[in-house]
């Protein structure tokens, strides 16, 4: 593992066992987050984002298993370790926020109450805690905090909700944040508000951010790093502005072209991309992409591409950018 | 153009306490205005965009319209007649002409009904069950390019793209003259909301129909609508022609609208109007223009005297004292 | 590739009725509960042939008896076959409580979809009612209906019916009332669908399958009632063998021969597993919060 990476994920997949059959929902997934880097994951739905973060914090559900693979953090491997082990990491190195803000807050708890509660590792007395959980509310931007602490979550708007969540993950000032969507639930204008001070949170606080979204406009505007998912893997991986301005892989390219907001000029008829995600189920021989795929050619369709390029750098998944060792 | 709807002044309220409640805890005015003032005016085969922050009453709006909600004030004229204070079967019947189309793509279909039996309801229901129904449902299917098969699939079977288009089919079966779409991508992947913004523009195109869209996305509104209206705690702050809109916002609220837009590019630098606070609660509603407390351009007389409703040519109005 | 066959809609029912059971008889507990289940209603079915003897076949020489090859369970204080006896027992028990469970089933749905999706009042109305019945203690509510109608079958049929309905209205009530709002209801009455369209045809089949789970447990609770009532001489007249009268019979000889009253209590108990085995079951299958993906 490159010592400089918070997490680095290797050549990790997931299965779920169903009534369909194993289901090979994650495949040889690779991803690092350098330390005090933001990184970003876009995809579409079905395309394993959430998997990816339950087996990071090893919450999948039952019939869910890691097949291959390992997920380093901070050094130790995450996947080696005992429930105890795990569950001191949870929340205190590695915490999260979800798309919806009431699930991590619990509705019959003051935000007071849930802020000193979440200091349990710290040895410190009640008021001291308070005062810290005041301070971590105020830069969230909670106004009036102190006067606020003993608010229940339902007395706060839905914007106002998310920024608690935010302040209670990062109280035990986690090596790692992975946010979840956060602001999908968000309007517009406050989605804005959030993303600018999360930004400057991590600047201050020096933390890693693992920030999930489908919205493309987020993550070029917060993240340094970006990783693109379909249909379980990773299709390409690289800085922002190797994405957005460079993209490689023809998914990614057609995914920036669909955003409505990239248009400059007003088209009555919008592009897309034909056709299905593939079906877990019964995935392509070749590329994954290649069903759908403008420019796919007769290798796409029974030779699965490899993600290369410059090690450690920008990569995709595709015949077309990496001809392969037969030529 | 003439229009074929056209809404003058319609004001909603909702309830906020039962009549003892209220008496008890003596409020003497227990209701909250969810809609206020709203006008405006839809032609003949073309696109209306209403756009809004959750909260803004947008979608009371569209309500009122399709009848699932009663205006307390106001008109809603389509085709000339009106529509408030008609008896609950002229309304029924009313509903022919107006396709409507839900938020959620999958969970607004009723969830034990086969898709054929969704298709062919809206045809019973309208007495028109002596028509060749199966003939109809392949006919809509095919208007949205769904396969004939899919008519033995229950809502849950769908992928959102599927059920979204399930959805255009069931506005569309009786060709009604105005399709009400309450937030039409919502919930879509990126990829699929063009394909459905396609199939509303190709069905507009075909059959003439009138299109008012309710969405919070901005992009949508840009791209397919004509005129565009954006709503602020209940009321309408700024309309007119999208281009002209987009062009040169005049409200404050829309220039942060649209700058809260990101753009999928990590170097476009958008000169960003960053809004203090948050939509303030339609039970304390702020004095003077309404917006006042968010405003980064707010100035003396805003906090005092409600702003005056200006026309800026070509329709463009805006209701705010010192517009950009 | 060959386009699946259409399946008509009729087949899609009975094929997803086969499936949630296979589900069912993957569970060792639910398996064990059909099997018990089908063992009652086979045995109380069969009940005029399966009976070696005459139920009310009095032989006063054989009182008493302990357990034997003749007669299975032993015999009762009038020389009576008591295995004939809890066989046509069953008889009586799943009368009771399918025709009382069904009635009270129809009327609280009926209401409960009113009460829901109506008006104001009369969700208020029909509440007020609900409360009032069930703030009612049943056994004096039984004692009520007794002492007016008399001891008999029907009377235990009418309690059940009228304590059980307030159960299943309230149950029917609460799952319209999240149903109302939905976005398919909102898109139903947007294209014009009537009062009595939306309550059949849209409420009716998302409300009906958790009742059903419900009211097969609640069969067993209906069988302790006749049986309660039956010992405490409220129900079944004597000469009729009830697995209530049983106990009773049994139980007035308790010193002399515990048989009776284990047989009579036996049957009880089987039942009572059986459908609780089987609704809880059956909710796993159709709950899809609760269902186990495997």
């Amino acid at each position: 593992m490159n010592p400089s990476n918070v997490l680095e994920i290797k050549g990790l997949s997931v299965e779920f066992s169903t009534e369909r059959g194993r289901l090979p929902a994650l495949r040889n997934v690779d991803l690092a987050v350098p330390a005090g880097a933001i990184v970003g994951v876009v995809g579409e739905s079905g395309c394993g984002k959430s998997t990816m973060i339950h087996s990071i914090v090893r919450l999948l559900s039952p019939n869910g298993r890691v097949v291959s693979g390992s997920i380093h953090f901070e050094g130790s491997d995450l996947l080696g370790m005992t429930e105890p082990e795990m569950r001191s990491i949870r929340g205190d190195r590695i915490s999260m926020v979800s798309q919806d803000p009431m699930i991590s807050l619990n509705p019959v708890l003051s935000i007071g109450t849930q802020m000193v509660d979440i200091q349990y590792r710290e040895k410190l007395d009640k008021s001291r805690k308070r005062a810290r959980a005041v301070t971590m509310l105020q830069r969230v931007g909670i106004p009036d905090a102190a006067e606020r602490l003993d608010d229940y979550p339902h007395q706060f708007s839905g914007g106002m909700r998310q920024r608690i969540a935010i302040a209670m993950a990062l109280q035990a000032e986690p090596s790692l944040l992975i946010a979840d969507e956060p602001t999908t639930a968000l309007d517009a204008t406050l989605e804005v508000q959030i993303i600018h001070r999360l930004q400057e949170l991590q600047q201050s606080m020096g933390c890693s951010i693992l920030f999930i979204s489908h919205h493309l406009g987020v993550i070029a505007e917060l993240c340094d790093l970006v990783v693109v998912m379909y249909g379980g893997e990773v299709v390409e991986n690289g800085t922002v502005r190797d994405i957005f301005h460079r993209p490689m892989h023809p998914y990614t390219q057609k995914l920036i072209e669909c955003d409505p907001a990239r248009m400059v000029e007003i088209t009555r008829v919008q592009p897309t991309i034909p056709g299905e995600v593939p079906d877990l189920a019964r995935l392509p021989a070749g590329c994954i992409f290649s069903g759908r795929c403008h420019l796919a050619f007769g290798k796409c369709h029974d030779q699965p591409p490899a993600l290369a390029g410059q090690d450690g750098g920008h990569r995709a998944r595709c015949h077309l950018t990496d001809p392969g060792p037969g030529t | 153009m003439k229009p074929l709807l056209e809404l003058e002044n319609v004001r909603v309220r909702f309830r906020t306490r039962s009549a003892t409640r209220a008496w008890l805890a003596g409020i003497r005015d227990p209701f909250v205005d969810a809609v206020h003032g709203v006008s405006l005016q839809i032609a003949e085969g073309q696109t209306y965009g209403l756009v809004g922050e959750s909260g803004s009453g947008k979608t009371t709006l569209a309500r009122s319209v399709i009848g699932l909600v009663r205006p307390n004030e106001g008109s809603i004229r389509f085709e000339g007649r009106e529509l408030t204070g008609m008896s609950a079967s002229d309304a029924n019947r009313f509903r022919r002409h107006v396709g409507t189309m839900f938020q959620d793509p999958v969970g607004s279909l009723s969830p034990r009904m086969t898709i054929r039996t969704l298709l062919a309801e809206p045809f019973k229901i309208h007495g028109l069950g002596n028509a060749d129904l199966d003939h109809e449902v392949r006919r809509l299917l095919d208007l949205v390019g769904l396969n004939p098969n899919f008519s033995n699939r229950y809502p849950h079977q769908l992928s959102g793209g599927q059920a979204r288009r399930v959805g255009v089919a069931r506005a569309i079966a009786l060709n009604p003259r105005l399709i009400v779409a309450d937030e039409p991508t919502a919930g879509l992947d990126v990829s699929v909301q063009g394909e459905i913004l396609n199939l509303l523009g190709k069905l507009q195109e075909e059959l003439g129909v009138s299109i008012l869209v309710i969405t919070h996305n901005l992009n949508v509104v840009r791209h397919i609508t004509d005129r565009m209206g954006i709503m602020y705690l209940g009321r309408l702050v700024e309309q007119g022609p999208t281009r002209e809109i987009f062009r040169q916002p005049r409200h404050p609220y829309t220039l942060a609208l649209l700058s809260a837009n990101p753009e999928p590019d990590p170097d476009a630098r958008i000169n960003r109007v960053e809004l203090h606070g948050e939509v303030p609660s339609l039970i304390n509603r702020p004095s003077g223009c309404e917006f006042h407390p968010r405003c980064p351009f707010a100035r003396k007389p805003c906090a005092d005297e409600f702003p005056v409703t200006r026309t800026g040519g070509d329709h463009h109005s805006f209701c705010c004292h010192y517009p950009r | 590739m060959r386009e699946p066959s259409p399946a008509t809609p009729h087949h899609a029912t009975w094929r997803a009725v086969w499936n949630s059971l296979k589900r069912v008889l993957r569970e060792p507990l639910g398996a064990f509960g059909f099997f018990l289940v089908v063992l009652v209603i086979f045995s109380a079915a069969g009940a005029d042939w399966l009976a070696p003897y005459e139920a009310n076949k009095i032989d006063i020489r054989a009182k008493l008896q302990p357990p034997s090859g003749a007669h299975w369970l032993g015999t009762d204080q009038l020389g009576r076959d008591i295995f004939s006896r809890v066989l046509v027992g069953g008889q009586i028990a799943l009368k009771v409580s399918l025709v009382s469970i069904g009635a009270a089933l129809l009327i609280g749905l009926s209401l409960g979809l009113v009460a829901g999706f109506g008006p104001r009042w009369l969700d208020n109305l029909l509440m007020l009612f609900f409360d009032s019945v069930r703030s009612f203690p049943t056994v004096m509510f039984a004692l009520a209906v007794v002492t007016l109608f008399g001891p008999s079958l029907t009377t235990v049929m009418i309690v059940v019916i009228v304590t059980q309905i307030p159960i299943y209205g309230r149950m029917v009530r609460s799952q319209t009332l999240a149903l109302r709002n939905a976005e398919f209801i909102l898109a139903e009455r947007a294209i014009g669908a009537g009062f009595i369209r939306i309550v059949t045809m849209h409420l009716l089949p998302n409300v009906v399958g958790p009742l059903l789970i419900l009211a097969s447990m609640d069969i067993p609770f209906v069988i302790t009632i006749e049986a309660g009532l039956s010992f405490l001489g409220m129900g079944v007249r004597p000469p009729t063998p009830s697995w209530g009268t049983i106990l009773n019979d049994g139980y007035s000889y308790i010193y002399n021969t515990a048989w009776p009253v284990i047989a009579g209590g036996l049957p009880i108990i089987i039942t009572t597993l059986g459908f609780t085995f089987l609704g809880e079951s059956l909710r796993d299958v159709f709950d899809p919060k609760l269902r186990r993906e495997m």
